[in-house]
């Protein structure tokens, strides 16, 4: 990750917080904003998760929803949200700096 | 001779069989329409069954009935579809080659993939007005129910038709209001999302509806059990709401044969698609439309007949070796019943959300996000408009099957900004 080369400079986010570009992303950053979200410590079940959402939302475009990752993330729904108190996929994905789940109407 | 089969015998299958048709001579192109039976529901008709407000005889009809002379349908269930041969393998032992493909199977209802739901308390007190037995089933029993708590839920998105269960909360009101025992009768509404609806500014107007009404708002409710002996749901995260009586929508995910069939379907058997083409990613002479994609859009059928314009013109123009240039634009459109004879209409697409305003255009005479006695009569006329219109495959005289702003009114205040932070 080329941390050094920004460091110090300031990246987008919208108003809930979520990164506004994935590429400003990195592991700190990921650390900082769970801190901020009530998750003082990321475990590796965590990282599966958030690297797994990230993954998938780069390869397609958007990110899963907790059905999605209940089925393919390798972590399953109960403890997802042990996890990720409150909602799951939308807090995964502000750690993974992927942009919000659209909610689809 | 080309050959176009067509999965699915509802609304968009049913549409596209009859534009195409008309389209294309009998000696252009052969059309085939494959559906597990011969039974056509008028879906937006459940709505009503369970208030006594239609009967199943008036929203269902032969799907055979539906469909232009010199289109075939063919009875079965499905087995599955393989890509690389361009073939279709029905349960009944037949197989259908095609030139064209068009997925229109919609979505299969799943309580099973919810714990407890289809256990204990399934059907009896625990219901879906999502299919017809369930339609029935409720009519009977909210005849029986005479105080209580009822909830109204549905487990996650997406679902079909995302509006009904708050349609069917207001109905309810509505509904215990005219027997004089609204008093007896606590009605909750359980969602998993934030708020009433998804979209800010419709979230708002309908929470605010379901305040007026005295139904209690439930929000971030992920439901992780139902409990039918107990009488209560548990959340995810462990919360619970007790019921006497609960209406909910089930996991919904696309049909069967799209999870068997390789390379078709996602993780949840929905076809991913590209949103304004419609063409399926799986391949090029497959196309989908209506609930069976994963458009990010909502389930219904007006999504599904604005879609059709754009649709045809992408498989003419596939099957004549052009590049596809029609383009949905996201366009969908609901009337929202919200009972003692009203209901309230929105109007959206991918990029605007429901805004308020008059529709079709600024002179009306619909009002857009506002109760009104009109718009119910609009949705009375619907279903004229369903069988004679939207199932033919023709336009609706003054609706343009892409959003028109004309008549919006733009809500600046909604527009938030982001901010900054710190790169660690």
């Amino acid at each position: 990750m080329a941390m050094t080369e920004v460091a110090g400079a300031d990246v987008e986010v919208d108003a809930e917080g979520f990164l506004v570009y994935p590429e400003d992303w990195n592991r700190v950053l990921a650390e900082e904003i769970a801190r901020e979200n009530g998750i003082p410590e990321l475990t590796p079940r965590h990282w599966q998760v958030v690297e797994f959402m990230r993954e998938r939302y780069l390869e397609t475009g958007t990110a899963p929803s907790i059905r999605s990752l209940g089925k393919e993330s390798g972590v399953p729904i109960k403890e997802l949200y042990q996890l990720f108190p409150k909602g799951p996929a939308k807090l995964a994905a502000k750690i993974g700096g992927i942009p919000k789940p659209r909610g689809c109407i | 001779m080309k050959r176009i089969v067509i999965l699915g015998g509802g609304t968009g299958g049913t549409m596209m069989a009859n534009r195409l048709r008309r389209l294309y001579d009998e000696d252009e192109a052969a059309i085939t329409v494959v559906d597990k039976d011969d039974r056509h529901v008028y879906q937006p008709g459940l709505l009503f069954v369970p208030f006594g407000l239609a009967s199943v005889d008036e929203i269902v009809r032969p799907r055979r009935q539906q469909l232009r002379s010199g289109i075939d349908l063919h009875v079965s269930e499905i087995d599955h579809v393989a890509l690389t041969e361009d073939r279709v393998h029905l349960v009944d032992g037949s197989t259908l080659p095609y030139d064209v493909l068009i997925v229109a199977t919609g979505v299969t209802l799943r309580p099973e993939e919810t714990e407890g739901l289809t256990g204990p308390g399934w059907r009896e007190r625990m219901f879906t007005f999502y299919d017809v037995p369930g339609a029935e089933q409720l009519a009977r029993v909210l005849d029986a129910f005479d105080g209580g708590r009822l909830v109204v839920n549905l487990i996650d998105m997406p679902i079909k038709c995302p509006v009904a269960p708050l349609e069917f909360a207001f109905l309810a009101d509505w509904y215990f209001a005219e027997r004089g025992i609204r008093d007896r009768v606590e009605l909750t509404y359980v969602t998993p999302l934030d708020g009433a609806f998804t979209k800010p500014i419709a979230s708002e107007r309908l929470a605010g509806l379901l305040a007026e009404k005295g139904v209690e708002l439930v929000t971030e409710f992920a439901v992780g059990e139902a409990d039918g002996e107990g009488g209560r749901l548990v959340s995810w995260d462990e919360r619970e709401v007790p019921f006497d009586l609960l209406v909910t929508v089930p996991l919904h995910e696309g049909a069967p044969y799209v999870g068997r069939s390789e390379g078709l379907g996602d993780e949840l058997a929905f076809v991913p698609t590209e949103p304004h083409t419609l063409q399926s990613l799986a391949r090029p002479n497959v196309f989908a439309l209506g609930d069976a994609t994963n458009v990010p859009i909502s389930k219904a059928g007006s999504v599904t007949h604005f879609e059709g314009e754009a649709l045809t013109e992408n498989v003419r123009r596939f099957l004549a070796g052009d590049e596809l240039e029609g383009s949905y634009d996201g366009h969908a459109n609901c009337f929202i019943e919200t009972g003692f004879g009203k209901a309230l209409l929105i109007d959206f697409n991918y990029e605007t959300e429901p805004l308020p305003g008059r529709f079709p255009n600024a002179v009306g005479p619909l009002p857009l996000l506002k109760e009104s006695r009109l718009n119910h009569l609009g949705k009375l006329m619907f279903q004229w408009l369903y069988w004679h219109a939207l199932l033919p495959g023709r336009d609706i005289p003054g609706i343009s099957p892409s959003m028109e702003m004309s008549g919006k009114e733009r809500q600046l205040e909604h527009v938030s900004e982001g901010g900054k932070r710190r790169w660690p």
